[in-house]
Parts: C-alpha cells; sequence; structure tokens
C-alpha cells in the first residue's frame, strides 16, 4: 500500500518535472483559458445592438422622420443608407451591404393616427383600418438572431413620436428576471466557460500522456517496472487536477474582474463540483489514451468529444430545447452535468445536496472511466 | 548441472505469416553471459520480450528464474532489469531524475536511495553529467544511464538488447568490463549484439538467423566445431580468383581482407589445400590452414539461405 503509493508519487512528481520543463504546454495551460474568455466574453453576446439597415422613406414627411429616429434610438438598428425605392432597398440586402430595409408607406401619419397603441379618439374606423401596421421591415432572415432582433421591434412602443401619452394595452405577464436582471451575456457564459475550457485541456493532456511514453518508447521500460496500471493512471491525473483548478480560478477571477461576472454560491460546493469535473474529464483522457495509438489519434478523439461538449451542453444553447436525440447525447456528456452543476452553484447559489442526480452521475463516470483505463491498459506489448 | 536462469522449450513467436521466432531452445546458465548473435531482424529482440514477459508467445515453455512466462511476468519484474534497444528513459529529465524515478518505481527510498544511486553515478562515471538532460548526452552516456538504470535495483538476471550499438569501441571494452564486474556480483546476463568481437567476450552465445537458433555454445565449441576449413591464399588477381571459387558448391564464401583471400571450405572436403590447388593454379605454399574466428563460424552457420 505505502509502496503503491509511493510509487505514484513517482510518476507524479516525474509528470510535474516533464510538465514543467514543456514551455509551450505551460504557456498553454495559462494561455487557453485566458484567450477563450475573452474572446467568448466579448465576442457572443446575444444582444445584438447596431444592425446596419435602410429606410425606403415613401412619405417623406416630417413624421416619417421622426419615425426613423425613434426607431434608431432603440440602438438596436443603425440607419446607414436611405433608398427611394424598393428596388434598390432589395439590391443591397442581396449584397448583405444592409440586413434589413424599413419601408415607410406615403399614408404613415394616417395609419400612425389610426394605429391601436397610439390611439387617440378619432372616428371609429373599421377594423381592418386599425389593424394596418405603420410601416413593414424587410429582413434578411437567414440569421435567426438578427431577425429575432427586429422582430423584438414589432411592439415599440411610439407615444412620443406623438408626444402623447401611451395607453400601451398593459402586459398580459409581468415578467421579473432573476440571477441575471441586467441580461448580460457573460453571466451566463462564464461559469459555462469554465465546463469548455476544463473539457478542452483535460482530456487533450491525458489523452497525449500515455500515447506519449508509448511514441518515444518509454512504455517499453515502464512495463518492465513493478508499477500497476491504476497506478500510472493516478499518477498520470493528479498533476493535472492541479492544472484544472488554476485554469478554473484564472476563467472566475478574470471573469469577475472583467465581465463582474457573479460568484453566488459557496466556493467550497464550487471546488467540490469542479474537482469532480476534473476527475471525470481526467480519466476520459485516459481511455481515449489507452484507444489511440499516437497523439494525433488522440488530438482527433479529443476533438471528437470537444465537439459536441460544446454544443450540446446547453453552453452554446438551452438544453430544453434540444430534439430529445441530442438530449440523450448530451446526457452522456460529462460538461452537460458539470454545466447544470456550475451554473447552479455559481449563479443560483443552490445547495450541493439539490444536485446530487448530476453529482452521482459524475461521480460515476470517472470510477468508470478510471476502471476501463486500467483494465484496457495492459503490460505488454501485445 | 549448474542452475538455469532462462530455459525455453521451442519457443514459437509469429507475426501473422512471419515466424519472427521458430523453435527455440534455450539452456542459459547462472551467473554467466549469454549473447545472442545475429544480423538485423533476426529475431533478438523479439526473443528478449518474451523472455522478459512482454510478449506472449505463441507456442512454447518459458521458465525465467524458475517463474513460468507469461503467467508469472509480475513476479519475476521485481528480480530482473532490461534495457531496451532504443533508450527508453526519459529524454526531458536529467540523469539523476530519471535514476530516481526508476528508485521511486522500485520502492527504493530515502538514504537508500541516495546511496544507491551516488554508486551508481560513480561507478559508471557520469557524475559530471548528473544534472543534464538524458536528451543532450552522447550515444555512450546514454547507454551507460540505461544500464545504470537497469541493474539500480541489483536485479539477478539482466537482459541487454544491442546495448553497444551507439558506442565506440573504447567504451564498449569498458562497458564490457562493467558487464563482467555485474557477472561477478552474481548477476546473470542475457545480452544481444550484431558485434562479432562482443558475442566473443560471451561465456556462451547462440547464433540466431530468421528466428532459428543455427548453433550456440561457448565461442571456443563453436570455432571448433565449425563445419568449415578456413584457408587464406595470398595471391595475384583475388577479385578474379573469387568470382571462381564462389560458383564451387563446396566453398561457402570467399572474402578478401587487404592482400589476402578468406576461403570457408565445407569438411565435407577432407584435403582443402590439395582440393584448392585442383581448382585453381595457385602453388601450394601460397596457401595457409588458419584457426577459425568466430565470424566464420557465423557465416558458416548462416550460409545457408544465401545460397
Ligand atoms: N510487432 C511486430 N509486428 C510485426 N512484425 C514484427 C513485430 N515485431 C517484430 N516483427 C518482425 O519480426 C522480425 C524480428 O524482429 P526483431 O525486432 O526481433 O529483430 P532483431 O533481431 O531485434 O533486429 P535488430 O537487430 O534490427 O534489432 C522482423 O522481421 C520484424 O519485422
Ligand atoms: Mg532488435
Amino acid at each position: 500500500m505505502i509502496k503503491s503509493l509511493y510509487r505514484i508519487q513517482a510518476i507524479f512528481l516525474k509528470e510535474l518535472t516533464q510538465l514543467k520543463r514543456d514551455k509551450m504546454t505551460f504557456a498553454m495551460v495559462i494561455m487557453i483559458p485566458l484567450v477563450q474568455l475573452i474572446l467568448f466574453g466579448y465576442a457572443i453576446n446575444t444582444n445584438v445592438r447596431h444592425i446596419p439597415v435602410a429606410v425606403v422613406d415613401l412619405s417623406q414627411s416630417a413624421l416619417s422622420r421622426v419615425l426613423v429616429q425613434t426607431v434608431a434610438a432603440t440602438q438596436v438598428v443603425t440607419f446607414s443608407e436611405q433608398f427611394y425605392d424598393i428596388e434598390s432597398a432589395h439590391a443591397a440586402l442581396e449584397q448583405a451591404e444592409i440586413r434589413a430595409v424599413l419601408i415607410i408607406p406615403q399614408d404613415v401619419s394616417q395609419r400612425i393616427a389610426r394605429h391601436a397603441s397610439v390611439g387617440f379618439g378619432l372616428p371609429a374606423s373599421s377594423d381592418e383600418e386599425t389593424s394596418r401596421p405603420i410601416a413593414q421591415w424587410l429582413v434578411d432572415g437567414s440569421d435567426t438572431m438578427i431577425a429575432g432582433a427586429i422582430k423584438g421591434l414589432r411592439n415599440m412602443p411610439l407615444a412620443e413620436l406623438l408626444s402623447k401619452p401611451s395607453n400601451r394595452t398593459i402586459p398580459t405577464f409581468e415578467v421579473t428576471l432573476l440571477y441575471n436582471p441586467e441580461q448580460r451575456t457573460a453571466v451566463n457564459i462564464v461559469p459555462g466557460l469554465v465546463g469548455i475550457i476544463l473539457t478542452m485541456t483535460m482530456i487533450m493532456f491525458t489523452s497525449a500522456a500515455i500515447v506519449r511514453e508509448r511514441e518515444h518508447g518509454n512504455m517499453e521500460m515502464l512495463i518492465t517496472t513493478p508499477i500497476r496500471p491504476i497506478e500510472l493512471m493516478l499518477g498520470k491525473i493528479i498533476p493535472y487536477i492541479f492544472i484544472g483548478l488554476l485554469q478554473v480560478s484564472i476563467i472566475l477571477g478574470l471573469g469577475y474582474m472583467l465581465f463582474s461576472a457573479p460568484i453566488n454560491g459557496g466556493l467550497w460546493a464550487l471546488f467540490c463540483i469542479t474537482l469532480l469535473f476534473i476527475a471525470a474529464s481526467l480519466t476520459l483522457g485516459l481511455v481515449i489514451s489507452t484507444i489511440a495509438t499516437n497523439q494525433l489519434q488522440s488530438m482527433q478523439m479529443t476533438i471528437f468529444v470537444l465537439l459536441p461538449s460544446i454544443l450540446l451542453s446547453g453552453f452554446m444553447f438551452p438544453y430544453e430545447g434540444m430534439p430529445l436525440i441530442a438530449q440523450y447525447i448530451a446526457e452522456a456528456l460529462p460538461a452537460t452535468h458539470f454545466m447544470r452543476l456550475v451554473r447552479g452553484v455559481i449563479l443560483r447559489d443552490v445547495g450541493f445536496t439539490d444536485m446530487l442526480p448530476d453529482v452521482y452521475w459524475l461521480s460515476l463516470f470517472t470510477i468508470a472511466g478510471l476502471a476501463i483505463a486500467s483494465l484496457r491498459f495492459k503490460k505488454n506489448l501485445d | 548441472m549448474p542452475d538455469l536462469v532462462i530455459q525455453a522449450k521451442q519457443l514459437s513467436r509469429h507475426f501473422g505469416e512471419l515466424k519472427a521466432i521458430d523453435k527455440l531452445d534455450l539452456n542459459i546458465d547462472k551467473n554467466r553471459i549469454y549473447g545472442f548473435l545475429g544480423p538485423n531482424g533476426c529475431g533478438k529482440t523479439t526473443a528478449i520480450r518474451m523472455l522478459t514477459g512482454l510478449l506472449k508467445p505463441t507456442s512454447g515453455e518459458i521458465q525465467v528464474l524458475g517463474l513460468s512466462l507469461p503467467k508469472d511476468a509480475e513476479k519475476l519484474r521485481l528480480r530482473m532489469g532490461y534495457m531496451t534497444q532504443k533508450f527508453s528513459l526519459y529524454n526531458d529529465l536529467t540523469v539523476k531524475e530519471n535514476l530516481q524515478f526508476i528508485a521511486k518505481i522500485y520502492g527504493i527510498s530515502g538514504t537508500a536511495q541516495k546511496s544507491r544511486i551516488d554508486e551508481l553515478l560513480s561507478i559508471y562515471g557520469l557524475n559530471q553529467k548528473q544534472q543534464q538532460l538524458a536528451a543532450s548526452m552522447s550515444g555512450g552516456q546514454r547507454q551507460r544511464l540505461a544500464l545504470a538504470a537497469a541493474t539500480l535495483h541489483k536485479p539477478d538476471l539482466l537482459f541487454l538488447d544491442e546495448p553497444t550499438s551507439a558506442v565506440d569501441p573504447e567504451n564498449r571494452r569498458e562497458f564490457w568490463e562493467q558487464l563482467f564486474d555485474l557477472c561477478d556480483q552474481g548477476t546473470s546476463i542475457l545480452v544481444s549484439t550484431h558485434y562479432m568481437d562482443e558475442a566473443e567476450r560471451c561465456h556462451k552465445l547462440a547464433i540466431l538467423e530468421d528466428g532459428v537458433k543455427r548453433a550456440d555454445g561457448t565461442p571456443e565449441q563453436l570455432m571448433n566445431n565449425i563445419a568449415a576449413h578456413v584457408v587464406e591464399i595470398e595471391a595475384e588477381g583475388l577479385r578474379h580468383l573469387k568470382q571462381q571459387l564462389v560458383t564451387l558448391p563446396d566453398i561457402v564464401t570467399a572474402a578478401q581482407l587487404g592482400a589476402r583471400l578468406r576461403v570457408l571450405i565445407k569438411n565435407t572436403v577432407s584435403d582443402p589445400i590439395g582440393f584448392l590447388e585442383h581448382h585453381t593454379d595457385i602453388e601450394s605454399n601460397k596457401f595457409t590452414i588458419v584457426r577459425p574466428s568466430l565470424e566464420d563460424v557465423f557465416i558458416a552457420c548462416t550460409g545457408s539461405s544465401r545460397q
């Protein structure tokens, strides 16, 4: 038993020394979370703003100009061009110079006067007339995010247009936004990024770990020593646990400083679930490394796991919105379970005990992975 | 009968169609240096890997240090050392770190570890190099480091797979001195090589070719029992003479050594000088019967496939 621990320590120290000498890998340990955090934090923004659009103003009235200004004031769109007929606007849309066109009809003032959202005591008109919209948007609908943002303008208030008090209908539902009231994307992205970066680096490092020994010819020496497969596996993954924790600290610390991404939950719970996820990812990497015969193969398999982890884990798209089959695949990925846990702890301060299913699943995954890797690892060259 | 450390019966290993080792019988004495002599690809590494429990034999039985392989391979690990053909320590660790790593793996700790490593460093002349990365050492130094690592836990049995392939003759001599020292201290050694001078130093050796053992015994036995006469001819026009002789079925080979031609004649020919006189027009005083060397033995045993 003592001997066993001693051998694990030998492998652990050896890995650490090798890592220390491998400047490139060491730099990547720091740079991957740093760069990813900054990229994702700044680039991924589901609150779309300043979409370039054009206007075709067929009425050329004072009112239409005020309408354009009011729309621009929302900052959702920026009017970058003006056309005098619909055809040229269409052409610009096709060239992707603009993403949408606002077409203001000739009779815009009448339409506004009769419009329900402004609706003030004009002689009652037919239903058909009152329900006519004020103007029309032609949108490049290929990007659903942009289309969605412009669709969001459909019911924008127009009261100030006529300096009249608004009598918009009282909303059917009152919506209270908990946990991220300002709706900042980074708040949701930063904890998710912890899962993605750990999936990437942890699987990558360990999947190369055993393959590298084989490629460099060290394996033939190692397997003639009394070391046991499980000792080798444990010794190999322990250094990376520390690296994983270091990366998590970088992401969360920097996320807090740059994007004010809060940590609402307890640090202790956060530490536990992170440790669990690191262990699960590392053992997955070990299993890969017992299958791959060279480092290129181990890299390909890492990507094979990484892509669904990014796409299906709930990092990019809500889990609930995915088709059933995708949900099943997602359930198999450690990243999905971690995504739930980490968002729960960081954003909603959920207690550890409330997330037992995910915790159990990750623990089971780790134990199974370690067992499979140790069993698959044969101490011979056949 | 002295103790045997390695016993193999009808040992075979096939890779698909290829018979890398074919029905090999081995009896290796304790406390001796035993050599595998053979050309590239003859199966030396494959044989050693089976004897260390790294490869499963296709058929045959192996007993090493009284343990039957591959069943008891794990028990053997503590009692054997293996120096692989390709350097298999860590290039990105220093000499000392490599040795410390191996020591820990074998459960040697504390002061025992320190004194053993210091001892090895001075035996193998690596004291000055202990902080140097293995990658930056010369071939000979790396070889000494590998030997130090393989003997760190004082194994009873040492396997060395072409240990001196990257070592100059001077260092090779020294390396062999160290092997004899180890042997003196009670270690049994199995070493593979394709150098004749090295093979000649072994107590006993086996000549392998295409996975088959062609001959075995002490170098003296092998040289005495050679199935050929060795005759050296000193004459003009040796190139032409050689062409002429090798066509004769009773000539095993003819090789030029400077101004002499060394000819191996099958010992089915009872009077080699008369035979040569009959087939050439050179006077008899130009022929000398010489003592066979190990190289002659090697060529005589392995010649069959060349014809
Ligand atoms: N894993 C393997 N798969 C298929 N063939 C193999 C394998 N290992 C060895 N061989 C074949 O078995 C034969 C013997 O190889 P081996 O490495 O034992 O030769 P060797 O005597 O050690 O040669 P060298 O002096 O070049 O080291 C060769 O023909 C080789 O191609
Ligand atoms: Mg070999």
